[in-house]
């Protein structure tokens, strides 16, 4: 998962990572690390309990801090989500009694894994955040992620106050506009007119690519189940058989089924891991990106609106200086917008090729080992 | 048309036949006590579609059998008439204790609910399982060496035209499978308490009903298998067509191409996994159908058997009536009558000991059947499932070449 965003905490003046982590009730409690050689915080090393909902909290304060309008911020973690197995682990429960001994465990064990590999990735999924924020020149230096990195009290009664002040308009803003927005500008700049197409074309690819992929390792993950069964039941056959022709049968088969289970989960897992993680993180990131360019189109508009209104002003021989200064303005945090938002585009270009060579290389290397050791046990049976 | 296998249409089913002299067993076994002689001839049966069969189906073969006058030769069959000749077997063969083996669609109604996608009785797949299942369903009969030597199979077998059964003429084969179906299932459904003295016989009952529990079980896991590798199938053509287009989409060069060769080894995945459900359909699921329907036929040898010892209890029963009778009458004095009784008496005597007798040779006919049967599944189920497995491997040699063709492409984004 760290493979989604790589070339990420290799800067020793600012280390983070999330060592650690409580599972209460579905309910995630993350062990923030940090090794840091900078003097703004007060001790080298510390740790903090954080909170899902505290990550949210960062997030936003960064989304509505307008000097960072230009940078894109790394998109928030999803909330830890259990609800696949603690679903089919009810389920389990209520089938226990049609089920072998055998079946019933492996069953479980199955379940347990996925409870252990949706944990592992949530952990990732939030240390991922966190070091994209303290690999970024600017956002690394944020005086809040300062606090969520520092602070050893409880970040709840903040959060409360954070939600009062800002009341999260701003993203509720972005979120209806969006698109049309965006494509509704006249773009002077040809690098902006390049990326907004491909953007909002790739968004809507990717995620539908992330949908697919999510539903073929579903379908990976079935067949898996199935063949527990399957083993399960040609093991209780093989038992039953108590004529001499046991030697005939062979226990060989059965185990056959069984690895073969394991290596259906296993496929199963490792396409979650490295494609359908990947596609989705990009997906959410391609949505910061978009959301940078809605931030850039909205200055766009304020700036000609300020044009508008010096036109006016001029017309009507009234207000002349405040209509030129906050023209000026405009224009200054358009250009600023622009000039930043370049370098993140192009920037995250680069990050996104990197992040999708690894990961399909892995892909293909996880593919081919499962196979040829599919391949090799079958050839012995 | 010709190819539609329905119920109640006249098919055409082209068989042919060919002979083969076997000079090897095929299995490196350890030997058991056999009974029985071993098998020093192959019949080898295929059905084929009638489109399809052409001169040079036939293979070469070497020694023809003395009962039959033909060494290689094709007839046509309609699908009443393997349903027929099931009937004429059973009815014959059934009651003194053989397993006869039952035809494709005999009662698997209630073994599983799960439809294999849309199953209609003209799509391909429907067509091919049948025509599978016929074939092993002869191939099964020839080689039972008592059958084999059934004149009704020969005919089957040889006769140019056979004439459509007497009295189905009128039904459908709908209204025929019923009949079959009723006539096995009271048969199945006797509750006969007999006074078990074999416990080999009490064990077996035993095994058998616990087979088909689970073979039942495994029918409905792997037709549920069947159903999710076409989920899968249909899951990985849809994102090899997303990641197509996300391809397509992407403006770094090298990761374009990256992601449309993706795009196809996901395509030929789609393909792998639909190969995989025709393997988890063919040599798989159709195969347990088969057992749950031996095994049925297995359960009605020995209630033919049940049959046998009532019908010997009853004659005891009445024999025993007689005798009673018979004392009253001496004591009453009525020679006329007496002398009748007497007759009646001689009668069930003779009675009683032919039906122990043929309960003795149903029961020595059961046990021998039964032997055979759990031999032939022991060495067939393994040999199908190594089949199975094997395709298996096939699938996975063709996905490592894929993937190892794919990893360049990846290590060539920039």
């Amino acid at each position: 998962m760290r493979s989604v965003s790589v070339d990420l905490n290799h800067d020793a003046s600012l280390l983070i990572d999330i060592p650690d982590a409580l599972c209460e009730r579905d309910k995630v409690k993350f062990t923030v690390h940090t090794k840091t050689t900078l003097s703004s915080f007060q001790k080298p090393d510390f740790s903090v309990p954080r909170q899902h909902e505290d990550f949210i909290w960062l997030h936003d304060t960064l989304v509505e801090t307008e000097d960072y309008a230009g940078l894109i911020i790394p998109p928030v973690p999803p909330k830890p989500d259990f609800e696949s197995p603690r679903e089919k682990m009810h389920k389990l429960g209520e089938g226990e009694a049609t089920m072998t001994k055998e079946e019933y465990t492996k069953m479980k064990q199955e379940l347990e894994a996925e409870y252990l590999a949706v944990f592992k990735k949530t952990v990732q999924v939030h240390e991922v955040f966190l070091q994209r924020l303290s690999s970024h020149p600017i956002l690394s230096k944020d005086r809040n992620f300062q606090i969520f990195l520092e602070y050893d009290q409880d970040l709840t009664v903040r959060r409360k106050n954070a939600k009062e002040m800002f009341g999260g308009f701003f993203k509720n803003m972005v979120k209806s506009a969006d698109e049309v927005l965006i494509s509704g500008i006249k773009e002077v700049d040809d690098f902006f007119e390049q990326e907004k197409t491909f953007l909002l074309d790739y968004y809507s690819k990717i995620k539908d690519s992330t949908a697919k992929a999510e539903k073929m390792t579903r379908s990976h993950k079935n067949i898996a189940d199935d063949y527990i069964h399957i083993s399960a039941t040609l093991n209780t056959l093989s038992a039953d058989d108590s004529t001499a022709n046991k030697k005939h049968c062979g226990g060989y088969y059965m185990s056959s089924f069984v690895f073969l289970q394991k290596v259906e989960g296993r496929v199963a897992s490792d396409q979650e891991l490295k494609l359908t993680e990947l596609l989705r993180y990009y997906m959410r990131d391609i949505q910061a990106a978009k959301d940078l360019l809605y931030r850039r189109a909205r200055a766009l508009v304020d700036y000609e609106n300020s044009n508008k209104a010096l036109d006016k002003a001029r017309l009507k021989s009234r207000d002349i200086p405040q209509a030129e200064e906050h023209q000026k303005q405009c224009l200054q945090k358009f250009d600023k917008l622009s000039e930043s938002g370049k370098k993140e585009l192009t920037s995250f270009k680069g990050r996104r090729v990197v992040a999708f060579r690894k990961n399909l290389i892995e892909m293909a290397e996880l593919e081919i080992k499962h196979a040829k050791l599919l391949r090799t046990w079958l050839a012995m049976v | 048309q010709n190819s539609n296998f329905k119920e109640n249409e006249v098919l055409s089913v082209t068989l042919s036949v060919q002979y083969l002299f076997q000079l090897d067993d095929d299995e490196e076994e350890e030997e058991e006590e056999e009974e029985e002689q071993e098998d020093k001839f192959d019949i080898s049966i295929s059905v084929k579609d009638p489109e399809k069969i052409g001169t040079n189906d036939m293979n070469a073969f070497q020694t023809p059998l003395p009962m039959f006058r033909n060494k290689t030769f094709t007839v046509r069959r309609r699908f009443s008439d393997f349903l027929g000749l099931y009937e004429k077997l059973s009815e014959k063969h059934g009651p003194n204790g053989f397993i006869v083996p039952p035809p494709p669609e005999k009662s698997i109604l209630g073994m599983t609910k799960v439809k294999v996608g849309k199953e209609d009785s003209s799509s391909a797949d429907f067509v091919e399982r049948r025509r599978a299942a016929l074939e092993r369903y002869l191939q099964r009969i020839v080689h039972h060496p008592s059958l084999l030597q059934d004149p009704d199979v020969r005919e089957f077998l040889e006769r140019e035209e056979l004439p459509r059964a007497v009295g189905t003429q009128a039904l459908s084969g709908a209204g025929f499978l019923k009949m079959i179906n009723k006539a096995t299932d009271a048969v199945s459904k006797m509750t006969i308490k007999m006074n078990e003295s074999d416990v080999w016989f009490e064990e077996k009952l035993q095994e058998v009903e616990s087979a088909d529990q689970q073979f039942r079980k495994l029918h409905v896991l792997v037709e549920s298998l069947v159903v999710h590798r076409k989920e899968l199938s249909l899951n990985t053509a849809s994102f090899a067509k997303s990641t197509a287009m996300l391809g397509s989409a992407e403006d770094n060069t090298a990761l374009s191409r990256a992601l449309s060769q993706l795009a196809e080894v996901e395509d030929k995945m789609e393909q792998l996994h639909q190969d995989q459900a025709t393997n988890d359909t063919f040599n798989f699921a159709e195969l347990i159908a088969d057992y749950i329907r031996l095994l049925g036929s297995v359960r009605g040898s020995f209630d033919h058997r049940m049959k046998a010892w009532q019908r010997w209890q009853d004659a005891q029963a009445a024999l025993q009536k007689k005798r009673e009778t018979e004392a009253k009458l001496l004591w009453a004095n009525k020679p006329d009558k007496l002398q009748l009784v007497k007759e009646e008496i001689a009668e069930w005597e003779v009675k009683v000991t032919q039906y122990e007798r043929d309960f003795d040779r149903v029961t020595a006919t059961v046990r021998k059947e039964v032997v055979r049967f759990d031999k032939e599944k022991a060495r067939n189920f393994k040999r199908e499932i190594i089949n199975y497995l094997e395709c298996l491997l096939q699938s996975q040699q063709q996905l490592i070449k894929y993937w190892e063709a794919f990893l360049p492409e990846a290590k060539a984004i920039a």
